[in-house]
C-alpha cells in the first residue's frame, strides 16, 4: 500500500476504474473521449482548456497528462503558461469578486 | 552550434548494441509487467513478421554528421568515421539497377559529407528509380561554402529532399538539435524555396520530418502539418509539401536520454499503451531493406543501429539476392513498439 495519497504511476491505471463498474466506467470514457475530439473547438484549444482546468482543480494526474498532451501537440511552454494564468486569474477573481458581498454587508450594517 | 560527443566517442555502455538490446528485454518486459513486441504481434497472428513487396531501398552513406542531435538513433556526429567507400557504392549501384524497389532513400549521418556523395547521386539518378530521396539535415547546406550549392545540385538530379525540423520555434529546435540549428535550417529552407523546392504545385519535393523533442509521442500528423505550415509561412514565408511525424525509438542516444532523465519506464508504457495493431501491417521493415555504410543488410535503419542483421542467407550486398531476402523473417524487439504506436511511424510518416 502506498504511503502517499498521490502515486504518479496510478495515472496509468485510470482505465482500470472500469473493472469495478463496467457500464459507468465505459460511459465515462466514451464521454471523455468524445469531448476531446475536434469540434467547434480544435483539439489543441481543448488541450489548453484542460490544462488550465487541471490547475484550478489542482489535479496532479491531470497536470501530468495535459502537460504531456500539450507537448505532443506542439504547444509551446509560453502558450501553456498563459493558459495556466487564465485559470489562475479566474480562480483569484472568483475569490476577489466575493469582496463585493463583504462590501454589501459592511455597508448594510454600518453604512 | 551545440557540440556534444557521440556515445561511441564517450565510450558509453549504450554505444554497444548488445547493451541496448539487453535493456530493452529486461525490466518491465522480463517481469511480465508489459508484453514483449513478439507477444503483442502474436495476438494478431503477425509473428513471425514477414516482408511484403520491396518498395524502398534505404542506403546509409555513413554515420558522420555536422550535428550531434540529442535524440539521434544513429549516434551520428563529427566524431564518427564510418563512411561508405566508393567500392561499396559501386556494389550498391549494381543492386539499384536490378531492384524491384521504386524508392531509393539515402541517409546518414549527413549523407552529403561522404566525399563520393555527388558522384553516387549522379550515377544512381541515371538508373531510373521513381522516387530518389536524400535525407538532408538542412544545416549542412549552410555549414561550409562547399555545400552552399547543394540545393542546385539536388535540383539538377531531381532529388526529393526530406529534412528534419523538430519545431517551428527556435527554442525547441535548438534544444534538440543544437544551438544555432534553427536559424541555419530556416536559411537553408529559404534557399531551397528560392529554386522551387517545396513551393505549391512544384515538382521539386521538399518534405519535413517532425520528431518530438523529448519523452513524448508525436500527435496527429495532419494537425501538426497544419501548424507547421501556418507558422513557417507566417514567420518566414517558408513553404514545404508534407510533414512526416516520426516517433523516437528507444535506442542509442534517445535511449540514453530516456534513462538519464528517468523517463524510460513511462516512455515504454506510453509506447505499449499506444500500440495500434492496424499499424503492424504497414511497418516499414515489411517494404524496406536498409544497407549500412559497410554493405550489411538490415530490416530497417533501427535494426541497423542495433546490429540486428537480416535473418537470411544473404546478409551483405556482395551476395544481394532480392528473392531470397523476401523469404526472411523480420527481427523484432521492444524498440519496434515505436513504429506501431498511435498512427504508426516510419521514415515516410504515419502508417495507419
Amino acid at each position: 500500500m502506498s504511503k502517499t495519497y498521490y502515486e504518479p504511476s496510478d495515472l496509468r491505471k485510470f482505465g482500470k476504474i472500469t473493472e469495478w463498474s463496467e457500464e459507468l466506467g465505459t460511459k465515462f470514457f466514451d464521454y471523455y473521449n468524445s469531448v476531446f475530439e475536434e469540434g467547434a473547438l480544435t483539439s489543441r484549444e481543448k488541450s489548453l482548456i484542460a490544462l488550465a482546468v487541471s490547475h484550478t482543480e489542482k489535479c496532479p494526474y491531470c497536470i501530468d497528462a495535459y502537460s504531456k498532451d500539450g507537448l505532443q501537440r506542439g504547444i509551446t511552454k509560453e502558450e501553456m503558461m498563459e493558459a495556466v494564468h487564465v485559470g489562475s486569474a479566474i480562480k483569484s477573481g472568483a475569490v476577489l469578486v466575493h469582496g463585493v458581498q463583504m462590501m454589501n454587508k459592511v455597508n448594510k450594517l454600518d453604512g | 552550434m551545440k557540440q556534444l560527443k557521440s556515445l561511441h566517442k564517450r565510450e558509453s555502455l549504450l554505444a554497444e548494441s548488445n547493451k541496448q538490446l539487453e535493456i530493452l528485454s529486461d525490466g518491465l518486459f522480463k517481469s511480465g509487467e508489459l508484453p514483449t513486441f513478439k507477444e503483442k504481434i502474436s495476438e494478431i497472428n503477425r509473428f513471425p513478421l514477414k516482408p511484403k513487396q520491396l518498395e524502398i531501398l534505404q542506403i546509409n552513406l555513413g554515420y558522420m554528421c555536422n550535428q550531434v542531435c540529442e535524440h539521434c538513433h544513429v549516434d551520428a556526429g563529427p566524431d564518427r568515421k564510418e563512411i561508405m567507400t566508393k567500392e561499396t557504392m559501386l556494389q550498391c549501384l549494381k543492386i539499384i539497377k536490378t531492384t524491384g524497389a521504386h524508392t531509393l532513400d539515402l541517409t546518414g549521418g549527413a549523407p552529403e559529407m561522404n566525399p563520393n556523395f555527388r558522384w553516387f547521386v549522379e550515377k544512381a539518378s541515371k538508373v531510373g528509380i521513381k522516387d530518389f530521396i536524400v535525407r538532408s539535415n538542412l544545416t549542412i547546406i549552410r555549414a561550409n561554402k562547399k555545400y552552399h550549392d547543394l540545393p542546385d545540385f539536388f535540383k539538377k538530379y531531381n532529388v526529393h529532399v526530406i529534412s528534419s525540423m523538430p519545431h517551428w520555434t527556435r527554442g525547441k529546435t535548438d534544444k534538440q538539435r543544437g544551438s544555432g540549428v534553427f536559424d541555419q535550417s530556416i536559411s537553408a529552407l529559404k534557399s531551397l524555396n528560392a529554386i522551387g523546392y517545396g513551393m505549391p504545385n512544384s515538382n521539386l519535393k521538399l518534405d519535413l520530418v517532425y520528431n518530438p523533442s523529448g519523452a513524448f509521442l508525436p500527435s496527429n500528423q495532419a494537425s501538426m502539418e497544419k501548424d507547421f505550415k501556418r507558422a513557417l509561412k507566417e514567420d518566414f514565408n517558408i513553404h514545404f509539401h508534407n510533414l512526416f511525424a516520426i516517433t523516437n525509438l528507444p535506442i542509442s542516444r534517445f535511449l540514453d536520454y530516456l534513462i538519464a532523465s528517468d523517463n524510460y519506464e513511462d516512455y515504454m508504457y506510453a509506447l505499449v499503451e499506444a500500440y495500434n495493431p492496424e499499424a503492424v501491417a504497414n511497418v516499414m521493415c515489411t517494404n524496406t531493406i536498409s544497407v549500412s555504410w559497410d554493405g550489411w543488410l538490415y530490416d530497417c535503419d533501427f535494426n541497423q543501429m542495433l546490429d540486428l542483421k537480416v535473418a537470411s542467407k544473404v546478409q551483405h550486398i556482395n551476395d544481394y539476392n532480392e528473392t531470397l531476402l523476401q523469404n526472411r523473417h523480420i527481427i523484432v524487439s521492444q524498440h519496434c513498439y515505436g513504429c506501431t504506436a498511435g498512427a504508426g511511424s516510419s521514415c515516410q510518416g504515419t502508417l495507419a
